[in-house]
């Protein structure tokens, strides 16, 4: 009766306390909030289409065209905070449906065992070892036309095998935890057992989950998109790196075509990753000492 | 140990069969009858229609029911009959493939290994002090997260036409007529496999290095190595024991990884014209050159099969725990 | 000789602030002699066995001395240490079940191990050879990695392993809790077999289990929320115990020595303090059914007799 009630908030400002003061969190936050607000904020500053001929082509970048223009004479700003949302977009309906099919396959065959976990194993690692990219690749040449949800939803359908691994494990040791005993013993209070450790401890787990499938559906797209397999329609920054090799960008040295979109992937992924252990650092007393 | 490898060939062969019906089944269940447009690609060209009687007849055989398409198309594959390529008619795309394959292998066999072991060994060394963790894991986690083909397109761009050092496109000088032992051929092939390789590496390089790092601490927080340093075993012997055990489920991270590092190699060699598969790929979309597409793919799925099961017997030749067939579950 | 502790105090570090695990322990072990070391879970016995083996961040020294054999330990200094270690000073841990290289053979480790203490394993050979004997295991298991043994295989191998340079004093935590009754008994009996045979010559046995202790310890001693309670004899401590605390954990305890039950020391109402924050004096005073004003100081460890040693100002009251 006291301990838990006493020793419960106490935990949850602690969570909060450590992850204030936790400085990759602070770094990687900030930068996903920087891009985030830039893909909203971004587009109100352009009057252009991303494909609009504005200018004589490869215009270093300046006060009328903040990023210059391709050498196509497109504005390389507006390409890139339209090609921003994109890859928001892919990320979270790529890496949010991956999370889920990890998830229901994690938690079924961790929960379950047996035959049905044995099956489910196979698909995991059958799954797990076709190489994403190739399968993607063999769709989206077929597709006459491609959207950029339907390109979403074809990653997260064949990203999910890590995370489910992942919480088979974690739904294996849980479900082997004295949690149920300790539940019969007590009374009863399994189901309150569930929701105030178990599921809060899963919680976390799926946050940094979510988080790698994130940047991970960013990357895929972005190699998709960068062989001229992306959404037929639209821009996105790696269908803006595509462009500038294929025109000639490096040749011609203009650099500021292809450094934005690259950058702005590195800065967007390496930001989830620092995130990722930033959270976990914060959940894990373990390794808060580091 | 049988149990082991019995599973794993399970799955590899149950991969295979999938990716082939993969293979087998997109062009015919996709929307918009692909193929109509793969015959009527090879319309216009000199002999293209006879060149494709005989395939299409073995492997396609249209008239025939859907199972039986199926097992001609395995048939086919068998011969090694994979059709013929648009973009180098009439060549088979068998053989397109396997003149690209010498350079994704030379290109990819070294990219991997050697920054598998950098990778580790400087893993190893930041776990080691603070403040090669601080400058080490940062950096680690940048080059994770760059994208292949930005890298490549960067490093292509600096030092193939920045500052000039290096070729930034195909895989030897124009000049040379074809591939021989020379110098003159082999100064000219490694000077055009640096930038691809090095950018290869590089992503790859930061990924191991964190998961080394990360290995490697959490196995010097084993009971083992609390043991040794209870019996006063020098801190030589606690590492080396920590770092031996760290780099096994490195080995299973490396198979895990192949996925991943034959799509980068795919964008680098498009970034650079290197005539590999990857490039061959570009060719095959920009010239909807579907057999050829389809060919690369079971090489790639097949070639990542083949690469997990080495990764497989290396696996059980280093951990003893397979060998006892007890537990110690890979991939 | 044997070992003596002074004093010795010892903090986790933590950002919460100290936790004070260990508070001025001051006792001795003489040569020869077997020491149970018991008393509730999170009282400091673990913190005690490595402070003296290992004592690294977030553990702290605060004072103290630690004197093994007329020689004392530089326990804050983990390089300087490591020359006592395994020589003088060795442990069979608690995780002894997992304590070897999973990758390794037994023999490779134990030569790799003995190697960086300069000795050489050939001629070492016979030896480990005659131990294995004398605890029942075959000579094979030094071809065999640690996967290969069963649980009390690993137990003893480590024991065997652990005493193998003839330490002074060998400290055993919790080594028997996991094991089934049976092994448990012939686990503990192994211990006392050790010292007969001078592989060890004093021993410090932490757990629960009173009843292991009641077999093998020549003596207890009785730890509480960090601070000792009371050490003596083990038929002192479980027939005619002096301190408040001890008397109602023996009396919580079911006959004895005439059972092996799991007899856990849980049986005593209230709960122990929190050592983050613990109240000042003795540490027992909270649940102590006869503390008075002087408890608010902190009660020394002394000699009320001859070798039974309490810090309780009621029992200072009687016998002065
Ligand atoms: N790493 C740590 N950081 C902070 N406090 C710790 C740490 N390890 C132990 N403690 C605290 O120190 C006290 C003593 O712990 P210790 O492990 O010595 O108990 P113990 O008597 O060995 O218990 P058990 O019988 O359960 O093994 C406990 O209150 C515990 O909460
Ligand atoms: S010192 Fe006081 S509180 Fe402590 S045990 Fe003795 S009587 Fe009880
Ligand atoms: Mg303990």
């Amino acid at each position: 009766m006291t301990a838990s009630t006493v020793i419960e908030p106490k935990k949850r400002s602690e969570t909060l306390y450590f992850a204030l003061r936790n400085n990759k969190l602070r770094i990687g936050v900030l930068v996903l909030l920087f891009f985030i607000v830039l893909t909203f904020v971004g587009p109100m500053f352009t009057d252009y289409e991303p494909y609009q001929f504005v200018s004589s082509g490869a215009q270093p970048p300046s006060s009328e065209f903040w990023f210059g223009t391709t050498t196509l004479g497109h504005d390389v700003y507006t390409q890139f905070v339209l090609g921003l949302s994109s890859t928001f977009i892919v990320g979270i309906i790529g890496g949010g449906l991956g999370t889920l099919i990890g998830i229901v396959v994690g938690f079924t065959a961790g929960y379950r065992g047996g035959v049905v976990d044995e099956l489910l194993n196979i698909l995991t690692n059958i799954v797990l070892v076709i190489p994403a990219l190739a399968v993607l690749l063999l769709i989206a040449a077929y597709l006459e036309v491609r959207g950029i949800i339907a390109e979403s939803l074809f990653i997260g359908c064949l990203a999910w095998p890590w995370t489910a691994r992942a919480i088979r494990a974690q739904t294996f040791s849980l479900r082997n935890r004295d949690f149920v005993d300790l539940a019969r013993l007590s009374g009863m209070k399994a189901r309150k057992i569930i929701f105030s450790e178990i599921a809060p401890n899963m919680m976390s787990y799926l946050l940094l989950a979510f988080i790698l499938q994130f940047g991970g559906a960013i990357l895929t797209a972005a190699t998709l998109d960068f062989i001229g397999l992306g959404p037929t329609e639209g821009i996105s920054l790696g269908l803006m790196m595509n462009n500038a090799v294929l025109w000639g960008a490096l040749l011609l040295k203009v650099w500021w075509w292809f450094v934005p979109p690259g950058l702005a992937i590195t800065a967007i992924v390496g930001a989830l990753y620092i995130t990722n252990v930033g959270l976990d650092e914060v959940f894990n007393p373990k390794l808060r000492e580091m | 140990m049988k149990r082991y490898f019995g599973r794993k060939l399970l799955v590899y062969i149950l991969t295979f069969v999938l990716a082939v019906t993969i293979d087998w089944m997109i062009p015919r269940f996709m929307p918009g009858d692909p193929i109509s447009i793969l015959i009527s690609r090879f319309g216009p060209r000199q002999g293209g229609y006879e060149a494709l009687q005989g395939y299409f007849t073995s492997a396609f055989g249209l008239d025939v029911p859907i199972w039986q398409q199926y097992l001609n198309f395995w048939r086919a594959l068998f011969q090694g009959d994979l059709g013929i390529s648009i973009y180098v008619f009439p060549t088979p795309v068998i053989d397109v493939i396997m003149r690209a394959i010498p350079y994704d292998i030379a290109l990819l066999l070294p990219a991997i290994l050697l920054s598998w072991l950098a990778g580790n060994n400087f893993g190893a060394i930041a776990a080691r002090s603070k403040r090669l963790d601080d400058t080490i894991l940062p950096l680690g986690y940048i080059l994770t997260a760059t994208p292949y083909m930005w890298l490549a397109i960067l490093l292509g761009w600096f030092f193939g036409i920045v500052l000039g050092i290096f070729p930034i496109a195909g895989a030897f000088d124009q000049s040379i007529p074809a591939p021989s032992f020379s110098w003159l051929f082999i100064s000219s092939f490694l000077v055009h496999w640096f930038l691809p390789f090095i950018s290869l590496f590089l992503v790859q390089f930061g990924g191991w290095a964190i998961g080394m790092r990360n290995m490697i601490i959490y196995e010097l927080e084993a009971d083992y190595s609390h043991y040794l340093e209870a019996l006063g075993a020098p801190t030589r012997l606690v590492r080396r024991y920590a770092f031996n055990n760290a780099v096994l489920p490195q080995i299973t991270g490396l198979a895990l990884q192949l996925g991943v590092v034959v799509a980068g190699a795919l964008v680098t060699e498009v970034v650079f014209s290197y005539p590999g598969i990857g490039y061959l790929i570009l060719q095959a979309i920009q010239n909807q050159d579907y057999f050829l597409l389809q060919g690369c793919f079971l090489f790639i799925i097949f070639g990542v099969l083949l690469a997990n099961f080495l990764i497989d017997v290396a696996y059980v030749l280093v951990d003893p725990r397979t060998r006892m067939g007890m537990q110690g579950e890979v991939g | 000789m044997g070992l003596q502790v002074e004093n010795l105090t010892v903090y986790y570090q933590t950002l919460r602030g100290s936790v004070q695990a260990l508070e001025d322990a001051t006792f001795s072990i003489a040569d020869g002699e077997i020491m149970g070391l018991a008393g509730e879970s999170g009282c400091g016995k673990s913190t005690l066995s490595n402070s003296l083996v290992r004592l690294v961040p977030p553990l702290k020294l605060i004072r103290g001395r630690v004197i093994l054999d007329d020689q004392e330990l530089p326990v804050a200094d983990v390089e300087r240490m490591n020359a006592y270690r395994f020589r003088q000073l060795s442990v069979v841990p608690q995780y002894a079940m997992n304590a070897m290289n999973p990758t390794r053979k037994i023999g490779r480790m134990t030569s790799e191990l003995l190697r960086s203490k300069r000795v050489d394993y050939r001629a070492a050979l016979p030896e480990i050879k005659r131990r294995l004997d004398l605890v029942k295991l075959p000579q094979e298991v030094l071809k065999m990695y640690p996967i290969e043994l069963s649980g009390g295989m690993k137990q003893r191998m480590v024991m065997v392993l652990s005493t193998l340079l003839n330490p002074s004093l060998l400290i055993a935590d919790e080594i028997t809790s996991a094991l089934d009754v049976s092994t448990q008994k012939a686990v503990a009996e192994m211990l006392v077999e050790f010292r007969n045979r001078e592989f060890v010559k004093s021993i410090i046995v932490i757990t629960h289990d009173i009843s292991i202790l009641y077999q093998i310890a020549d003596s207890i001693m009785i730890m509480y929320a960090g601070q000792l309670a009371e050490k003596a004899s083990t038929e002192t401590i479980i027939h005619s115990p002096e301190h408040p605390y001890t008397k109602m954990l023996i009396a919580s305890l079911p006959e004895v020595g005439v059972r092996y039950a799991d007899t856990r020391l849980t049986g005593i109402p209230g709960k122990p303090p929190l050592l983050l924050d613990p109240p000042v004096g003795c540490r027992f005073r909270h649940r102590c059914p006869v503390a008075f004003e002087k408890c608010v100081e902190a009660p020394p460890f002394l000699e009320i007799a001859k070798d039974h040693f309490v810090a309780c100002w009621e029992v200072f009251r009687k016998y002065a």
